[in-house]
């Protein structure tokens, strides 16, 4: 395994309280394996990719632990997070094009950058991996300004993954680029799966039909907590939970892409997690809810890889 | 994970509206600072009624005495009553802060509107007025027209004041419709048929409400800073008294040698309050406004 | 950067003519007769003097002449630095008296302007960084900036000069002294110079600080910024980033403020009575000697466009998107 989640709890300070943005989630991902982590917006996702590399100012730690290699990474303590940044667990984030200071040449910034971590610039190197997501060398000498947004993209992937992390966090990658550029995309991630510059990968989106094309596994999360992760074939032909069961149907069709909203083909929304109910937390929605669910469904394991978090399934 | 309030539409604001009020009197910034200077605006509306002395700049008493029970703020160098004119003063400074930021305000929104919502050659043309208007230095503009005035009101200062102190508002404002314009329910009251003006005032305005509030307090504190150093230069009104006017008295009579401070303290630290307090408020304003600073 | 240029340079060119046919336009168009108006207001007694004062002025405004002849003369006289001749000083040329003044008000304004810009911004990201001084220097900036600039300089002028003693609060030199290149002179002209420079710096600092603070913040919370924390960048680089990126909107705010700084500049001289241009303009208000004033309208307007211009120079130096060819500043 190269990452080991147990019984996550992470939650966001408001001025209405203590928000359990993530409830207990335990999953693992294999060595050289994708996950792809899908769900409604606000169903945790983003904040799981983010507990992964660095908590942002609101959120707060409150229990479990995250493995990577063996080694338990330190998440709530920022400082001695930063060993383990960019060497071992490195991010794409959803902002790639903005992501780059403006007012640096490209090939500087990133120069200081890995000065900053005591590490030298292998020219060699970075031109290689240029040429392999199909970036002229020219655009180290280029402000970001003077990219387009899916050269800025790739460019930020190729940063991400100069030091040949252990787990990649791609998070909302491909939600600002048009259908040819996600492509492009997904297939250079892959690419850099398959040439070993990331052992694994972790593919936070909204977009399960693009999901399926490049994880290896999907997981799926509904309101902090995990519902069902299977082999993304079996995801896509016979989910268990009757939440991924809706998802997969309201897909319109593969390779279409999905826009973020609430999902039309399911009625009502999330129970607030400020003070969540107790019991499975998609009840209110589920057509198949009984009196049995007001009891929380333990995530099981099926067969084998395939854990679904349902009373019913 | 907080809600992001979308400003769309009219529904979306009267929302936003009811949630602004909420975090409003909540902020200690906007209360003190709008608190402040309401206090400072009644002193100067309701202290000549209390006071009920016709003339600020009569003879009243000995001249220089020290601040007492009878008279708060002492006396000048003429025994004219400090509080009497101070009281006096605040009224005007308010005028001319209102009346100048409210000029410029309205001059930025015609300018801003129209730049940042037609485009084009209309765009450029307002852009190149701003531009000249905002490089020209404002005080040598407003010394020329008032030395040329035989008789100066404090209309007639404000109207100058707000005809020139417009152009970084009117940028601001051009931006904000700039980024407006190109949104659904504009492009939906467009294909509506409603015409320009009423797009404008009824779907762009009220959308950034809180915008132009914030941009008319900067402007209000603008026009009463420019108005005290006009006054000060001896270019204020020619009849009644003001915080700057007090200023150039004091100083103009030895106020400083004679070691009268409480001549020149009270009106410069009224001004400084006034303006200061907008400021605060200002940031106060910012914040129930912007979700993005609430939580801190 | 050559669209930049010739955009900029249209604009000043613009706003140099608009200064100038403002100041053509206001004696013209303002009721009354002002050579009469001017005359009555003078005080000067002899009937001769102010014969030739007469004859002097009606031919220099021209009133006989058609509009536009009016117009172009105005322009030609300007342009051959001819600024008419003062009435309080006459028959010194106002473009004389102006450049008497001229000096003291670039010695009191460079060095607070230059300093107080580049103190405020250290001290704005200094804020940004730590909570106790950002707890003091917040609101002791907002109440500087508050200020008006006649207040903080009597203020100033009260304290350190008639209470303690230290400074002396009138003139630019010590009246017993002559100008002339000696050390005593010098160090009387440094003595009454600190006043004046430290209320105007004073006033200007409350308003970078806190500009630059603002900045900084917006910039740390920028994306770039996050994903150099995410990816474990120290916060040395990070905090480097940002102040380079902060820096630049402040000096398109120091574009922005010249007009403000001036007329700061102008009423702290009037308080210390420091002969630079504020206190000729007291004067030739006091004297309605409408053609000093309108003189040194016409040098400040300059001063200003020069000014203007050094900082697009400055700009473009430090803002790399400028150069690369793309729009970084607005126009």
């Amino acid at each position: 395994m190269t990452l080991t989640v147990t019984d996550l709890r992470v939650s966001y300070r408001t001025l209405g309280g203590e928000v359990k943005a993530l409830d207990g989630v335990s999953f693992g991902v294999r060595d050289g394996e994708i996950l792809g982590l899908a769900g409604e917006s606000g169903c945790g996702k983003t904040t799981l990719g983010k507990s992964l590399i660095r908590l942002d100012g609101r959120m707060r730690h409150v229990g479990g632990t995250v493995e990577l290699d063996g080694r338990e990474l330190p998440i709530a303590d920022d400082r001695r997070m930063n060993a383990f940044r960019f060497h071992e667990v490195s991010l794409v984030p959803q902002y790639a094009m903005s992501a780059l200071n403006p007012t640096r040449r490209i090939g500087r910034m990133v120069a200081e950058l890995l000065k900053s971590r005591g590490v030298r610039l292998d020219r060699d190197k970075l031109e290689r991996r240029l040429d392999l997501v199909g970036l002229p060398r020219e655009v180290l000498d280029r402000y970001p300004l003077e990219l387009s947004g899916g050269m800025k993209q790739r460019m930020v992937m190729v940063v991400s993954t100069l030091l040949d992390p252990s787990l990649l966090v791609a998070d909302e990658i491909t939600s600002a680029l048009d259908v040819s550029t996600q492509k492009a995309v997904a297939r250079a991630l892959l690419g850099f799966r398959d040439s070993g510059f990331v052992k694994s990968m972790l593919f936070i989106t909204h977009d399960l039909a693009l999901t399926s094309h490049i994880a290896d596994t999907i997981m799926v999360m509904y309101a902090g907590r995990l519902t069902e992760k299977a082999p993304a074939d079996v995801m896509v032909k016979a989910p268990r939970h009757p939440y991924t069961r809706m998802l997969i149907n309201s897909l319109p069709e593969v390779g279409v892409r999905h826009a973020e909203r609430p999902l039309s083909g399911i009625a009502g929304s999330p129970p607030s997690l400020l003070d969540p109910p107790p019991g499975c937390r998609f009840r209110d929605r589920c057509p198949l809810a009984d009196e049995g669910c007001a009891e929380d469904p333990p995530v099981t394991e099926t067969e084998p890889d395939h854990f679904v978090a349902c009373w019913k399934a | 994970m907080t809600t992001t309030p979308l400003t769309e539409g009219r529904a979306g604001t009267r929302v936003v509206r009811r949630e602004a009020l909420h975090f409003a009197v909540r902020n200690g910034k906007l209360v003190t600072g709008l608190g402040l200077v309401l206090v400072l605006l009644l002193t100067g509306l309701l202290g000549p009624l209390v006071l009920g002395v016709a003339a600020p700049n009569e003879y009243v008493a000995a001249p220089m005495l020290p601040p007492s029970a009878e008279h708060w703020f002492g006396t000048t160098t003429f025994g004219q009553d400090v509080f009497t004119q101070f009281v006096y003063g605040l009224r005007t400074t308010f005028a001319a802060g209102a009346l100048g930021g409210g000029i410029a305000a309205v001059i930025a929104m015609v300018v801003g509107f129209t730049a940042g919502y037609r485009g084009g050659l209309v765009d450029e043309a307002l852009n190149m007025l701003t531009n000249v208007v905002l490089v020209i230095p404002t005080l040598a503009v407003l010394l020329i027209i008032n030395a040329y005035l035989g008789i100066r009101s404090v209309a007639v200062q404000a109207l100058f004041i707000g005809l020139t102190s417009w152009p970084w508002a009117a940028r601001a404002i051009r931006a904000q419709t700039f980024s407006l314009r190109g949104r659904d329910f504009v492009d939906l009251a467009r294909l509506s048929g409603l015409s320009t003006p009423r797009i404008i005032a009824r779907e762009i305005a009220p959308n950034m409400s809180s915008y132009l509030f914030m941009t008319f307090i900067l402007l209000f504190g603008g026009s009463v800073l420019i108005a005290s150093s006009l006054d000060f230069i001896g270019l204020g009104p020619t009849e009644g008294v003001s915080l700057g006017l007090m200023l150039q008295n004091a100083t103009q009579w030895s106020a400083l040698q004679l070691g009268l401070w409480w001549w020149f303290v009270p009106p410069g630290l009224a001004i400084t309050a006034i303006v200061g307090a907008l400021y605060v408020a200002n940031v106060g304003l910012d914040e129930v406004f912007n979700p993005k600073l609430r939580i801190t | 950067m050559r669209h930049y240029f010739g955009r900029k340079l249209l604009v000043y060119a613009l706003t140099f003519v608009v200064a100038v046919t403002v100041n053509w336009m206001i004696p013209r168009f303002m009721p009354g007769d002002p050579v009469a108006g001017m005359l009555a207001r003078t005080g000067v007694s002899q009937p001769a003097a102010v014969e030739a004062m007469r004859v002097y002025y009606t031919d220099l405004f021209g009133f006989d002449r058609p509009l536009w002849e009016q117009y172009a003369g105005f322009w030609a006289t300007l342009l051959r630095g001819d600024f008419g001749i003062s009435i309080w000083l006459f028959p010194t040329p106002v473009s004389t008296v102006i450049l008497r003044a001229v000096p003291y008000t670039l010695a009191l304004m460079i060095p607070a302007v230059l300093l107080s810009w580049w103190a405020g911004n250290r001290l704005g990201a200094y804020a940004a960084r730590r909570r106790l001084l950002d707890n003091t220097v917040l609101p002791v900036g907002y109440v500087l900036t508050a200020m008006p600039y006649m207040w903080l300089a009597v203020l100033l002028a009260w304290g350190l000069g008639v209470v303690a003693g230290w400074f002396p609060v009138a003139g630019g030199y010590a009246f017993s002294l002559q100008p002339a290149l000696t050390g005593e002179f010098l160090l009387s002209l440094l003595h009454h110079w600190v006043l004046p420079f430290l209320s105007l710096f004073l006033v200007a600092l409350g308003g970078w600080a806190i500009g630059m603070r603002n900045m900084i913040i917006y910039e740390l919370e920028s994306d770039y910024a996050t994903y150099l924390a995410a990816l474990g960048a120290p916060s040395r680089l990070i905090r480097r980033y940002a102040f380079r990126n902060a820096v630049l909107p402040q000096i398109t705010g120091l574009a922005l403020q010249l007009g403000v700084l001036v007329a700061g500049a102008l009423v702290t001289e009037i308080v210390f009575s420091y002969p630079g241009l504020g206190s000729l303009i007291l004067k030739a208000i006091q004297n309605q000697d409408f053609f000093l004033l309108q003189g040194t309208f016409m040098f400040i307007v300059v001063g200003v466009l020069v000014a203007n211009f050094v900082i697009d120079l400055v700009y473009v130096v430090v803002d790399p998107r400028t150069r690369a060819g793309m729009a970084g500043a607005q126009a």
